[in-house]
């Protein structure tokens, strides 16, 4: 093993022939292999996304005008696999399972996750539930929408139990990735890394999979209870048996609600690792910020039924979740007053990484603030199903994870391949996704509170301007991202080759050789310092 | 480098993988592991027995009607049959610990064995109930086995999914126990190396765990 | 790895070895308690509302045996134990909140 980095050995060309990434155990092979597989979901779910905003261009004045989509059934569909791919395939395992997968191990220090097999079981579990999920694509085409609400999930198409049990076994990767990460950062951490030396992104990932670890076997149960009741009409969700649909959804959301947590956490990991190191600046209140990952992951589990005022819940459960949900303000207020405090004085650099992370602050703080808007309960009984619902969590979901998503991706790429990106074309793709989005969903806030439902395939001529606005904006974000691609592919090629540690920082992934080793290091790392030490 | 170290008829020496620093560390983790995912387990089949105490709550005379219906010693030769098997599991470790591998084999063959009985009566429970027309939910004809709610299906609903899911667990811990047999007729367990014992071992007792309050939960209180 | 070393060395692990005796006894007391419930139903219309927690706090001590010797957690450590707590502390979250909201449900008649 000795000095073989300097013999130009790395993880990419330690074995080669495409069976040796299928049976790889190493956690970097595996991120890639992550990040390959829900690149091309994102490509699949972008595109229905895509489709969706085109039909809604202009209403359907005359049938068959300004129609895209030949029906509202079709609209449904698209509206279902959109919400369900970017979901469960694309946002909740992307930045845990790509970044994470590669970085965890390598910023405590260890030579690979507890369980490099379960890790590889994972991707397995994650394709495979995939597949049952597009399968039934071929089959009978779902329109529930992501969230499989019954009793209609109960009586619509035949293949939603496929579905459904897809979801199930890509929460069982997701489980095992938690695990593994838990696991990972209690027992593996290299000599000296204590727990208050682990970059913030670790703590974030940390948080992330203790929520993975206590919400999805709840998701797990209720999907095979929805597929027994589709089966056997069990009557535990169906008011004919005297069962009660409501509980469905208090058993649906109390893994949905904090698996937004699950796809937002990793994120504000990612953020407070690019603020730091394009400020060059020791981040401000790392205990802060480290101790808010784990309150949100708290009061993330006490929160779900703000997603049920309208759905028949009692109101008094309605006020108590109302007052409950305002409190995640708190720690992610926590964060973003740290994030700020940093940028304060800091020697700014507003290279590609740190424009995407800076945009994530921006449209973050309007998705955190619109979603304590929703969670004050009168408003939301007015907003809810309205396209000010949709905006919002486009606001957290896309401008808050996919921004880190790709701020992440440019910040390791030199890591990940040992080659550079160009900045310049990176900083053209930031522009183009960051003016793209909020022409895309700005009007939908405003949509939204003229009273738009959501889930329609049609509206009424008084929304035409606005929609047509959101539509083109939404053309902006797809060549934000084709020049994104672009970019990675092109750096991929024929980029330059990238130093060890191009951006100057200071956590434990730059101390290694890129792209790095088989096993991470060439010699274990005896950590002295805490991980941002710039001054 | 991540392959057991062990020579046949020599001191057995401890199974170090090549991300691990000692055979300490490896097998600390492994334990956390095993417990972490034990969570799940108990929070899957513990949101069904949330469902079941709501509608419990909601429905008691029904549920009482659903519980007669059941043989309760069925299911409590069931559960005799099962904490048997938890015991030959939990003594099978330790003599894997002692490096008896022999009485460790047996233990694990008795284990399996239960899991066995305990299927074969499970099956015959089912049929019977199959026979009297006891189906879950739309299937079951309230007017045809002369039931006193109509919606005494929901029960059966509630009764085949928990049996049923935890039916399914004995079948996977019977298969897992089976593969431990192999490796440690093969020799690959010892003083030294015993962890996947240890992990199968802690899910069966979960498996036994949850009968143990399925059995009263369904059979005994009405 | 010298043979008069072995206690400091990381890379000799110390199973902990319960005596069989204990395997023993603790079987017998879960058969016993399994003995005892089927007992107490037999008098369940007696009981009456006393039934159900008894089964319960019955199933609960079975429980707890499996869980400290069966399952080592008595010898384990205190991660591992507040691991497993989670679990149950999660499903009591979920039971709570859900009870909140059918208990306080208002069945709402249209008065026309």
């Amino acid at each position: 093993m000795g000095h073989s980095s300097a013999h130009g050995e790395n993880y990419l060309n330690h074995e080669k022939g495409l069976w040796s990434w299928l049976t790889t155990v190493d956690h970097k092979r595996i991120g890639l292999m992550y990040m390959i597989t829900v690149l091309f979901f994102f490509f699949v779910g972008g595109v229905m996304a895509l489709l969706l905003r085109a039909e809604l261009f202009a209403p359907n004045a005359v049938a068959g005008v300004g129609q895209v989509l030949k029906s509202g059934d079709i609209y449904n569909q698209v509206l279902t696999y959109h919400g369900a791919i970017m979901v469960f395939m694309v946002i909740i395992p992307g930045i845990p399972a790509i970044l994470g997968n590669f970085f965890l191990p390598i910023h405590i220090g260890a030579k690979d996750v507890a369980f490099p097999k379960v890790n590889l079981a994972s991707w397995y579990c994650f394709m495979f539930g995939a597949s049952l999920a597009i399968g039934t694509f071929f089959a009978s085409k779902i329109d529930t929408g992501w969230t499989f609400y019954t009793p209609y999930s109960i009586r619509t198409g035949t293949s939603t139990v496929m579905m459904v049990l897809g979801a199930f076994v890509m929460g069982m990767s997701s489980v095992l990735t938690g695990l593994n990460f838990i696991v990972t950062v209690h027992k593996l951490r290299a000599p000296g890394m204590t727990m208050h030396r682990m970059p913030l992104f670790v703590w974030a990932l940390y948080s992330t999979a203790i929520l993975q670890m206590l919400a999805t076997p709840v998701l797990a149960i209720t999907l095979l209870l929805l597929a027994a009741e589709k089966i056997f009409g069990v009557g535990i969700f169906d008011p004919k048996l005297g069962g009660d649909p409501v509980l469905f959804q208090h058993f649906f959301w109390f893994y949905s609600h904090p698996a937004v947590y699950i796809m937002i956490l990793p994120a504000m990991g990612v953020v407070s690792e690019l603020i730091t190191t394009f400020s060059r600046k020791v981040i401000f209140g790392y205990t802060a910020i480290a101790y808010s990952s784990l309150g949100i992951a708290a009061v993330s589990f006490f929160v779900w039924g703000h997603h049920m005022f309208v759905s028949g819940q009692s109101s008094f459960a309605g006020i108590l979740f109302s007052f409950i949900t305002m409190l995640v303000g708190v720690p992610t207020a926590i964060k973003m007053f740290n994030w700020v405090a940093t940028l304060y004085k800091g020697s700014i650099r507003f290279d590609a990484p740190m424009l995407y992370a800076l945009g994530f602050m921006f449209l973050f703080a309007i998705g955190g603030v619109t979603g304590i808007m929703l969670a004050v309960l009168p408003i939301d009984v007015h907003f809810h199903d309205t396209y000010f619902v949709v905006a919002h969590f486009h606001y957290v979901m896309v401008g808050g994870t996919l921004m880190a998503l790709m701020g992440g991706l440019y910040y390791w790429f030199p890591k990940m391949f040992g080659r550079m990106c160009s900045d310049a074309w990176a900083r053209m793709s930031f522009v183009f996704i960051f003016i793209g989005f909020n022409v895309t969903f700005f009007p939908q806030f405003i949509l939204g509170a003229m009273g738009m439902p959501r889930r329609y395939f049609d509206y009424i001529p008084a929304y035409e301007t606005l929609n047509k606005v959101s539509t083109v904006g939404s053309w902006l974000i797809m060549a934000g991202f084709l020049i994104s691609l672009y970019t990675l592919v092109r750096g991929l090629r024929s980029g330059e080759k990238a130093p060890m540690n191009p951006w100057g920082s200071k956590t434990l992934e730059w101390q290694t050789s890129s792209p790095p080793p088989h096993f991470n290091f060439d010699v274990e790392p005896i950590v002295t310092a805490g991980p941002y030490e710039y001054r | 480098m991540s392959t057991d170290s062990t020579a046949h008829g020599k001191t057995p020496t401890a199974h170090v993988s090549h991300h691990f620093r000692d055979a300490n560390q490896e097998y600390e983790s492994g334990k956390q592991g095993i417990w972490l995912f034990m969570v799940t387990e108990i929070l899957m089949f513990g949101a069904i027995l949330v469902g079941y105490s709501i509608f419990h709550a909601i429905y008691p005379e029904m549920f009482a009607e659903g519980a007669k219906s059941l043989d309760w010693k069925m299911g409590f030769i069931n559960t005799l049959v099962l904490i048997f098997s938890s015991f030959t599991m939990a003594i099978s470790i330790s003599f894997v610990q002692k490096n008896q591998t022999k009485k460790a084999a047996i233990a694990m063959g008795t284990t399996i064995l239960c899991g066995a009985i305990f299927m074969c009566i499970k099956y015959f429970e089912y049929t019977h109930k199959f026979h009297l027309g006891l189906y879950p939910g739309r299937y079951l004809d309230a007017a045809k086995v002369g039931a006193e709610h109509a919606n005494l299906g929901m029960y059966f609903g509630f009764y085949y999914c928990m049996t049923g899911l935890h039916g399914l667990h004995v079948l996977i811990g019977m298969g897992l126990i089976t593969w431990l047999l192999i490796r440690t007729i093969r020799g690959d367990f010892h003083s030294q190396y015993w962890i996947p014992v240890e992990g199968v071992g802690i899910f069966w007792h979960i498996v036994d765990l949850i009968w143990i309050f399925l059995f009263p939960l369904l059979y005994l209180v009405g | 790895m010298a043979g008069n070393n072995h206690k400091n060395d990381p890379n000799v692990l110390h199973p902990h070895i319960a005596p069989m005796s204990t395997y023993f006894k603790v079987a017998g007391v879960l058969f016993a308690l399994t003995f005892l419930t089927v007992i107490a139903h037999q008098f369940h219309t007696q009981l009456g509302a006393f039934a159900a927690p008894i089964a319960f706090i019955i199933a609960a001590v079975k429980a707890t045996f499996v869980l400290l010797y069966f399952m080592h957690l008595k010898d384990d450590n205190n991660m591992n134990r507040i691991i497993f707590s989670t679990g149950f502390i999660m499903l009591a979250v979920l039971l709570i909140f859900c009870v909140i909201d059918i208990v306080t449900r208002v069945v709402e008649v249209s008065p026309l």
